[in-house]
């Protein structure tokens, strides 16, 4: 330093004289200390990330177009299981006549296993005579009696049920490749397909297939089982059909061959929160577990961080330079009695008491907001006493100095002594510790909301956002949730603790380079 | 000396007092949920006694049903007993408990501190020596990033990367999954395979400070009128900083490192808790989250006592080793 002002001097040494006093620049010693500092790359360092940070949480806040508690959405594509295919493949039993009975029944399954042409029950002999593929009738003479099929019919009004004989004579008309018949005084028409129609109007369809909705409050319609069960043969995995208002929907068909089912996928699109987005243009950092914007989340926790640990740093520094100042300056029994304080605070462990008031403000459901104050009143109370002890320290070897007898002596009144005279000369070392404890302070508010005991949701704060990683999914796939938290949270208390080095040693005169 | 002792004995007995009596108020007005949930528990059993019933039963139990200050005379009566009850979230009594989870925190607490030791000073050392130079930068840089670091990222970060990534330490836990089927040998090295990130992250944390501390000191005896005579007189360089500044270095680095020994016992609450480590810290987080009373309230006191036993430690070790100090 002296070899640059030597430089700097020796050009104008003409001008003054050697006694002169404008020959050496005076520097107050304010402007000395900001000399030093700025002098000290490593704090200017920490001043320009200090600076950076809060530009980031105050101003990107305000500039950040969405709000903290934004929830974001997306349409995602499920597939969901629609409807349920199976090919019937167990006979079923119509029965045409009250003789035909449980004896019977019994014995039409065994002659169709093993193809006999007639069977014997109850002193009668029936025959059994396949009239097609999937339908058998037992005849009791000329007369059905009963009857096996394998194909369903369906009606196209679902409230309808049908008779015995109209089952019967459908699946007769479908086996036999079509045909009409009469009952009731109606006229029903078959065709191969198994479209059942009268005068023209469908009313059921038979098919060895059963489809089934898997989704209540669907009912599907026979159009829809019809296009359905010819695409089946077509063995195509996609299967797309134009329901009467003439909306075309995809459908995905899966065939499980252990259960014999087709399971009709259809891809449902459903709003869901837009949780753990990957980077984006629209969210720089992505989103959250709740589909918040990361970056925006970040910035309002540096709010929460930052304001939080000045607010306890002044809490603490007010009570400590209260009670350090009487401490100090009065000395005796209350200096006694309030060191006697100081000794039980610091004794007291801070870490569990405070981990204990926030699982009971956790019990207690206090507000999120509140508790926010509270955390900041519970840290700045457990924080004063080392403050305190640096001020009665400082203030008990100030005031035996000179100066302190010369306003004695000049009949100062004791209020402006203390707050004049003897607080101006601790506030170096203040303004040092202050700046370290900060740093701490916001240590432990994240460690907090860490652990889940300090800043809650909605509110964001550096710590609560790393939180997520307790999920261990989350620490392994999503990086960008608590890395640049992580980064922002140690940058700060870095920056601070650059800062209060940088200003230790500007302040302190014997720190010459 | 020894009076001074006794006085500071003394005086720590009444701080004792007080910090204890702080501790069961807290205690006592934290909402007693889980004495409550307790007594639902007991009235729910067939044929037990009404919820009002075995609550007034368990309050009486646990002193919960007297004043706070002679419930606190009640419980120091008991706990200068030694008694000092079971604790309810582990069902044992919890000196029990706490012999059994106190090894593990002692021992990651002892490594630590001796790597912290074995690096710390050496690093500090070479950082006054050659201030301003880009080694002392880095070095600072080095401390002060250890310092700013918060536990719980960096041992995230330590997991990310040597759990998750290189798949070379559990995530979390003292012992691996095939624990019981080793021998002594092998149920030794795989505690000692699982405390090794643990201790990586205490030490890193905590090397900061005592770094920085050796740089001060140093810096501090190496501008001192003896270092320049020990020069003027021509001796070599290594002989004025390792045989006459290192020594009297040696007289705070005692103090600080003495000063921490108690700590050794008082578990790492929030690593342990990180990585799951059944050390007295986890244990009493568990506690503390779980309402346990006797638990918390045991280990409160036990750091209370530790941290006045460490001030008295450091107050009395400066004396023993500085003898321009005189105690009165």
């Amino acid at each position: 330093m002296s070899d640059e002002k030597k430089n700097g001097n020796s050009n104008q040494e003409e001008q003054y004289s050697l006694n002169d006093d404008r020959r050496v620049k005076v520097l107050s010693p304010g402007a000395m200390v900001a000399k030093r500092f700025f002098r000290n790359r490593l704090a200017v360092t920490g001043m320009v990330i200090l600076l950076v940070m809060f530009l980031f949480s105050f101003v990107g806040g305000v500039l950040s177009p969405y709000r903290e508690d934004q929830v974001f959405y997306r349409r995602d594509y499920i597939s969901k299981e629609y409807v349920g295919v199976t090919e019937n493949t167990e006979y079923r039993y119509l029965k045409l006549s009250d003789e035909y009975g449980a004896v019977q029944q019994a014995m039409t399954v065994l002659a169709i296993q093993q193809e006999n042409s007639s069977f014997d029950a109850k002193g009668k002999t029936y025959d059994v005579v396949k009239e097609g593929e999937g339908l058998y009738s037992i005849m009791d003479g000329d007369t059905a009696v009963g009857a096996a099929y394998l194909d369903i019919i369906s009606a196209e009004d679902s409230s309808v049920t049908f008779s015995d004989e109209f089952q019967y004579n459908a699946l007769l008309g479908l086996v036999k490749g079509g045909g009409s018949f009469t009952l009731d005084g109606e006229d029903y028409d078959v065709d191969d397909t198994g479209m059942i129609t009268k005068g023209g109007e469908s009313v059921a369809v038979c098919s060895r297939y059963i489809v089934q909705s898997k989704t209540s409050g669907v009912i599907i319609s026979n159009e829809f089982r019809e296009a359905l069960i010819d695409h089946l043969a077509s063995e195509e995995e996609v299967f797309t059909f134009t329901d009467a208002n003439g909306e075309t929907a995809e459908y995905e068909l899966v065939y499980d061959p252990a259960t014999k089912i087709w399971s009709v996928k259809q891809e449902v699109s459903t709003q869901v929160f837009d949780t753990y987005s990957s980077p984006s243009k629209e969210h720089w950092l992505g989103t959250d577990r709740n589909g918040m914007d990361m970056l925006t989340r970040l910035m309002y926790g540096g709010r929460i961080s930052l304001l939080v640990g000045f607010v306890v740093v002044i809490i603490a520094t007010v009570l400590g330079i209260i009670l350090g100042g009487f401490a100090g300056y009065f000395g005796g029994w209350v200096d006694n009695l309030i060191m006697r304080i100081v000794d039980i605070f610091y004794c007291i462990p801070s870490t569990p008491v405070i981990i204990i008031l926030g699982a009971a403000m956790d019990g207690m459901r206090v507000e999120p907001k509140i508790r926010i104050f509270y955390l900041m009143l519970i840290l700045g109370v457990l924080g004063w006493p080392g403050t305190a002890r640096m001020v009665r320290g400082q203030i008990l070897s100030l005031r035996e100095q000179e100066f302190m007898t010369a306003t004695e002596a000049c009949g100062i009144r004791v209020s402006r002594r203390v707050f004049r005279h003897l607080i101006p000369n601790v506030i170096p070392q203040l303004i040092v510790i202050c700046t370290m404890s900060l740093g701490s302070t916001i240590i432990t508010e994240s460690t907090l909301s860490f652990l889940g005991l300090g800043v809650k949701f909605p509110y964001a704060s550096w710590g609560n956002i790393i939180n997520d990683v307790s999920n261990s999914f989350v620490l392994t796939n999503y990086w960008f949730i608590w890395i640049p938290a992580g980064v922002c949270l140690m940058l700060t208390v870095l920056a601070f603790n650059f800062v209060g080095d940088g200003l230790r040693d500007a302040f302190d005169p014997r720190m010459k380079r | 000396m020894r009076k001074y002792i006794a006085k500071r004995l003394m005086l720590s007995v009444v701080i004792l007092f007080f910090v204890c009596f702080i501790i069961y108020t807290l205690m006592r007005c934290l909402p007693a949920s889980y004495v409550e949930t307790m007594a639902m528990e007991l009235s729910q059993k067939p044929g037990a006694k009404s919820y009002q019933e075995w609550l007034e039963q368990l309050n009486a139990q646990y002193h919960l049903d007297v004043g706070i200050i002679p419930g606190y005379f009640m419980q120091l009566g008991e706990m200068l007993r030694g008694n000092f009850g079971d604790s309810w979230k582990f069902t044992i009594p919890v000196v029990e408990q706490f012999q059994k989870c106190i090894g593990v925190s002692f021992i990651m607490g002892a490594i630590s501190l001796v790597l912290e030791v074995i690096i710390a000073i050496p690093l500090g050392i070479i950082a006054a020596t050659k201030q301003y130079s880009k080694t002392d930068y880095t070095i600072t840089v080095f401390a002060l990033a250890g310092i700013s670091l918060p536990t719980f990222f960096f041992a995230t970060l330590l997991k990310l990367v040597f759990s998750v990534k290189l798949g070379w330490f559990d995530l979390v836990g003292l012992v691996g999954r095939n624990y019981n089927t080793l021998d002594e040998m092998g149920r030794f090295l795989d505690k000692a395979h699982h405390l090794i990130l643990p201790i990586t992250t205490l030490v890193v944390i905590s090397i900061g400070s005592l770094m920085r501390y050796t740089r001060t000191n140093m810096l501090e005896v190496l501008n001192s009128d003896y270092i320049r005579t020990a020069r003027a007189k021509g001796l070599s360089e290594r002989k004025v900083i390792y045989h006459h500044a290192f020594r009297n270095t040696l007289i705070p680095l005692v103090t600080i490192v003495g000063n921490s020994l108690p700590g050794l016992f008082s578990g790492a609450l929030i690593t342990e808790t990180l990585f799951a480590i059944p050390g007295i810290g986890y244990n009493s987080y568990q506690s503390m989250i779980a309402g346990d009373i006797p638990f918390s309230m045991f280990y409160m006191t036990f750091l209370a006592i530790l941290t006045l036993a460490s001030n008295l430690l450091a107050d009395i070790l400066y004396a023993v080793v500085d003898p321009r100090v005189r105690i009165s």
